[in-house]
């Protein structure tokens, strides 16, 4: 009697988020159902499921292209700003820097600049430099956004890192590089992981700068391609559905697979002040 | 200064230099780039380059379309933020009760988080299909036009931001619950508290600073907001869901009037810095007081 007097509030909650996570669910569901029962409702549920809207999507859309896109663009971009951030937020943690205080409002600052400010800008600089329509282009204009907010995320997590083992590898006469890779490395790993996460997820997941740099499927995201997906005569909605749960897979992946991480990032980027 | 701090110093700006110059290319730059910019007649496909001084901003300031896209950002961020403030402390306050809940909640709140703002607005488009959508079928009998009626698109927008940026409120919100001390509790209870009267003068007051922060976040973000109602509404029906960043990108891509759209852009600019700047000073004195 106890035990369900437990269990009882315990289901409730989970019932009441389920519910409140049913616009994925529908969607999901919706990417199963064959075509001729997408627009009849009720009732709720379809009396078959099909992978056809799934084989559309693959056989005969730009969305595979679009993820191919969208992997290499968050991976390079995740890549390139963990590669220059995690020695400019070590010597933010560790050295002492002329004017740090300026730095660090700068970099905080720059997290919180809107795409919408600098999305001429940089269109006028990549048409410069003959990047339009180029994963190059999503690189750096990702990165405008990333390396700030991966500077600021692995400052926190190094400060957490007791220095004595560093002191002691100065001792031993290593020399900075050494002990950035050998010794704060290997400690820095779950923050490098949390960090490398919502980098990922943030480029992944980017829109007014894919949409603006793009012209082709050479480069379009999966935002992009998803945003515009075409439909002949009418809305294709089971395609498009199945479309959004692909765009969706890494975020839930992440999400399933990586909760841990990524909460610690989340609340880390929050809660540092 | 001794040598070795000089070493040191040296060291540490070797380390930040490359960051630093990236930084100072793709932000610092653009960042007073669109300042210029704001500054000048540029329509690149006539080739139009010519400097327009404040031009572009004394249009707005008698631009009724630009007024209307400032109330509707303002109305946008503050029903979004106080939705998402309201109900994220309650889901935080439930899964705190019930600590088994814990990680299927943060599952399936995370969900609506993490995936794509476009993601979210074509769920949303469906859901709100005016024959065939779930929320005209919940409302028995009812044929709503959600992102049709100009009374109606507005509050669609708000709704789906909401239940996608909610769950960051939520797990800010739990992860300060988490903080406070058992005793505090016992304590309460010892003193005969009851429990509305523990949630009153003990949880909410101790939620105080960390709701300012997500509240600060949320502002930023519903401010800077676009994917959603680009996609959803496109700013339709009849300008209803036209925020300012809608607003700055058509001037810039639909119009191509880059100085004009960047104008707007620097509007949005200023508008973020200066939420910020609030909130930080806010949080500092709070931090002094509490």
């Amino acid at each position: 009697m106890k035990s369900l007097a437990r269990a009882l509030p315990d289901g409730l909650i989970v019932l009441a988020l389920t519910v409140y996570a049913v616009p994925f669910f529908w969607q999901l569901l919706t990417s199963f159902k064959p075509e001729a029962e997408l627009l009849r409702l009720p009732p709720l549920l379809p009396t078959r499921l099909t992978l056809e809207h799934y084989r559309v999507v693959l056989e005969h859309s730009v969305i595979p292209r679009a993820l191919a896109n969208s992997f290499g663009i968050a991976s390079l971009t995740t890549l390139g700003a963990l590669a220059l951030g995690v020695p400019a937020a070590y010597a933010i943690a560790r050295f002492p820097l002329p004017g740090k205080g300026l730095l660090l409002l700068a970099i905080v600052g720059s997290t919180a600049f809107p795409q919408i400010a600098t999305v001429s800008p940089l269109y006028l600089i990549l048409r410069f430099l003959g990047l339009r329509d180029t994963w190059m282009a999503l690189v750096l204009a990702h990165t405008s956004f990333a390396l700030p907010l991966t500077i600021w995320l692995l400052a926190g997590f190094i400060r957490e890192i007791p220095p004595a083992l560093e002191e002691s590898a100065a001792v031993d006469g290593a020399s900075t590089t050494q002990t950035l890779g050998r010794v704060v490395l290997p400690l820095l790993a779950p923050g490098l992981a949390s960090t490398a996460l919502l980098t990922f997820l943030f480029s992944w997941n980017e829109f007014l700068f894919a949409y603006t740099f793009t012209a082709t499927e050479a480069s379009r995201t999966i935002p992009v391609a998803l945003a515009l997906f075409p439909g002949v005569y009418e809305v294709p909605w089971g395609d498009i559905a199945a479309a959004s749960m692909l765009a969706s897979l890494p975020p839930v992946l992440i999400v399933l697979v990586f909760q841990r991480h990524l909460v610690r990032g989340l609340l880390a980027g929050a809660l540092r002040e | 200064m001794t040598s070795g701090q000089r070493a040191s110093r040296r060291r540490g700006l070797l380390l930040v230099a490359p960051a630093l110059t990236v930084l100072t290319l793709l932000t610092g730059y653009p960042a007073l780039y669109v300042l210029w910019l704001s500054l000048q007649h540029r329509v690149p496909v006539f080739g139009v380059a010519e400097f327009a001084g404040l031009g572009h901003y004394w249009f707005l300031a008698q631009d009724a379309r630009f007024w209307n896209a400032a109330g509707i950002t303002g109305l946008f961020t503050v029903a979004s933020v106080l939705l998402e403030l309201l109900l994220g402390v309650v889901v935080a306050l439930a899964l705190h009760a019930r600590p088994h809940t814990r990680r299927l909640g943060f599952s399936l709140l995370l969900l609506a988080w993490a995936m794509p703002a476009v993601v979210t607005a074509k769920l949303f488009e469906w859901l709100y299909h005016p024959s065939a959508g779930l929320v005209n079928v919940m409302l028995v009998g009812r044929a709503l036009n959600w992102l049709g009626d100009p009374a109606l698109a507005l509050p669609a927008v708000i709704l789906a931001d909401v239940w996608r940026a909610m769950p960051f409120v939520a797990i800010l919100a739990y992860a300060r619950l988490l903080t406070i001390p058992a005793e505090v509790y016992e304590a309460a209870q010892v003193d005969g508290a009851s429990r509305l009267g523990t949630l009153r003068h003990i949880t909410l007051p101790l939620l105080r600073q960390i709701v300012m922060i997500a509240v600060l976040f949320r502002t930023l973000d519903a401010v800077r907001a676009f994917d959603l109602m680009f996609v959803l509404t496109g700013g339709g029906p009849a300008n209803t869901t036209e925020t300012l960043t809608v607003y700055a990108y058509r001037g810039l891509f639909q119009m191509l009037q880059l100085g004009f759209g960047s104008t707007i852009g620097v509007i949005v600019f200023a508008l973020v810095m200066t939420v910020a700047w609030a909130y930080l000073r806010l949080l500092r004195r709070e931090g002094l007081t509490t």
